[in-house]
């Protein structure tokens, strides 16, 4: 497997706050890849430097070879790498599916295909039935849902997720996660930023775990639960034994 | 199909040939009536143009008279000093207008919300006070035309008003038209959506900067459009009749009147509005100078209060929302 994203020596400055301290690590192509960490960690930091919403004060990002760190995040998104808000950002006034036919214009700039792709992307993503219904009107598990298929239709090559479950119902954690592994059927690269492990632990393929801004881990979801560092910085150690019954049963 | 389809799609046309007839009906002639209907389309015009960055683009620009004004001053200047046709003068007057646009937006895009309209205020005191003692385009005196030849040559009509009204006819099918291609492609939804949220549209890979200047600088074009026409119409123009907040404020306001970010909306606003001030003006004169305004003032603050979507909201919007609810509860209930 090849790298889709390399993120190399990356650190994030706000003034003397540190957020992020010379982080390093992989996305490889087609995997789903979990980011996670205590609050303050710095992910949704690092998250934005990747998508190009902040410029990081030191280091490389690079996105299928090409140095993206600092372009700005339209241009980020025309090189095929897209990303959903943690807090969802629905185009209030449009309908579900004007909100997705803005993304399918980046890749598709004639009409017809741009509606086709909608109208694709909708269905991937369990939103046929709320088709015209204005976005801002939806329940939280629909709206995150659309994040997702805004940022499908941009026909992306790698999608990032930032925190696609929290705040969601056991029902609507559980669409979502069909939701991502459809992405992942579907040839997509998967960078995820997630609180919720039952979540994240049964898909990633690799575990980054992040903590005062600093790395201290990764590794496969079965290793990264039995790694003393995570567990004290923030599993827990309650989390590993159940993880690690689960596991026996 | 049913009839909103065929609103939809026949609805703009059959209002256009509807209007073109009406000359050859022979309702328009020298009458104050057809002053109104004139007034009528070039303020739709206006709004419309000002609705296509400040409506669906958002970006709310108290600024539109410059563009206005550079307008009327290019079709006058062209008359006047150039003693020509105004047909250059407005061509020329609507590229510096949207070359004004970009420049003068550029910075001003960096603010939002109410901070980008206050920055736009500002344009229009600035550009005010320089057209005040800039002699070369007549200073504080302005620019007044002499006696010309009827026709469309100078396109000045003394007494006949069907040439005006075909004009502004002209300019308002223009303007309309090319706010509903834009509407329907892919740069409309481009633009709403940086309305919706600037960093959204981003993530996107939309170049917001861009999409905004574009449509500014369309939308100062078209302004100066309206603005060349002002001028001709009233044979003069000065700083305070068409660089001035005052001016700013009919571009906005109409929009808000009618409709915001929509089709229909600027037509609408004009509709309701410019009868309604010409008429006042001609009979509630005796009663001071203004009476137009006070009564324009507080159709704007009920508005706001109790139909921000504007008379258009009054027509579909309110019903649209409750069916929306009422579809929201069954599939609610239907969960359950």
């Amino acid at each position: 497997m090849s790298e889709m994203l390399q993120v190399r020596g990356v650190s994030m400055k706000f003034g003397a706050l540190l957020a992020n301290k010379d982080v390093s690590f992989d996305v490889e192509e087609g995997a789903i890849v979990g980011l996670i960490g205590p609050n303050g960690a710095g992910k949704t930091t690092l998250f934005n430097c990747v998508a190009g919403f902040y410029k990081p004060s030191a280091g490389s990002i690079r996105f299928r070879g090409e140095e993206i760190a600092g372009l700005p995040s339209y241009k980020v998104a025309r090189k095929g790498l897209a990303r959903t808000f943690q807090v969802v950002r629905p185009l209030k006034e449009m309908s579900v599916f004007e909100n997705i036919l803005v993304g399918a214009y980046l890749g598709h700039p004639d009409n017809k295909h741009a509606r086709k792709v909608a109208e694709e992307c909708l269905e991937i993503c369990f939103l046929q039935e709320w088709r015209d219904w204005p976005a801002g009107d939806m329940t939280i598990g629909n709206k995150k849902r659309l994040e997702v298929a805004r940022a499908l239709a941009t026909s992306p090559r790698m999608i990032l997720l930032d925190e696609a479950v929290a705040g969601l119902t056991s029902t609507e954690v559980r669409e979502m996660v069909e939701v991502i592994k459809r992405l992942k059927a579907n040839g997509l690269t998967v960078l995820m930023v997630e609180h919720i492990m039952e979540a994240i632990m049964p898909i990633a393929d690799k575990i980054v775990v992040l903590a005062s801004g600093e790395k201290i881990a990764e590794g496969a979801p079965k290793d990264i639960v039995r790694d003393p560092k995570v567990i004290t910085a923030y599993l827990g150690k309650k989390y590993a034994e159940t993880m690690d019954k689960g596991a026996g049963a | 199909m049913d009839y909103k389809k065929l609103l939809s799609k026949f609805g703009w046309p059959l209002l256009l040939v509807a209007l073109a007839a009406l000359p050859l009906a022979g309702l328009v002639g020298p009458g104050f009536s057809s002053h109104v209907l004139i007034t009528v389309l070039l303020t739709a015009a206006m709004a419309q143009a000002w609705n296509l960055i400040g409506g669906y683009g958002g970006q709310v620009s108290f600024g539109h008279s410059v563009f206005f004004g550079i307008g009327a001053y290019g079709a006058a200047f062209a008359v006047c000093v150039g003693k020509t046709s105004p047909w250059p003068g407005m061509i020329v007057g609507a590229v510096l207008a949207a070359v004004t646009a970009v420049i003068v937006s550029y910075p001003c895009f960096k603010l939002k919300g109410h901070y980008f309209a206050i920055a736009t205020f500002a344009v229009v005191e600035i550009f005010n006070r320089v057209f005040m003692i800039w002699d070369w385009v007549g200073g504080a005196v302005g620019l007044d035309y002499t006696i010309l030849e009827d026709g469309w040559r100078n396109f000045t009509w003394s007494v006949d008003k069907r040439g005006y009204y075909l004009g502004a006819l002209v300019l308002f099918a223009l303007v309309f038209t090319i706010t509903r291609v834009i509407e329907r492609s892919r740069f409309g939804y481009y633009l709403r959506a940086v309305r919706e949220g600037q960093e959204t549209a981003e993530s996107l890979g939309v170049n917001s900067t861009g999409v905004k200047l574009t449509a500014m600088a369309l939308s100062a074009f078209l302004a100066a459009l309206c603005g060349a026409f002002f001028a001709q119409y009233n044979f003069r123009v000065d700083p305070p009749m068409v660089m001035s907040l005052d001016m700013s404020m009919k571009f906005v306001l109409v929009a808000i009147l009618g409709g915001i970010g929509t089709f229909w909306g600027p037509l609408l606003g004009a509709l309701v509005l410019i009868p309604l001030q010409e008429y006042s003006r001609a009979y509630l004169a005796k009663l001071g100078s203004g009476v137009d305004l006070i009564i324009f003032g507080l159709i704007i603050i009920l508005m706001m209060v109790y139909q921000p979507g504007g008379i258009l909201g009054i027509l579909t919007g309110s019903r649209k929302r409750q069916a929306r609810l009422r579809a929201r509860l069954a599939a609610e209930g239907g969960a359950k």
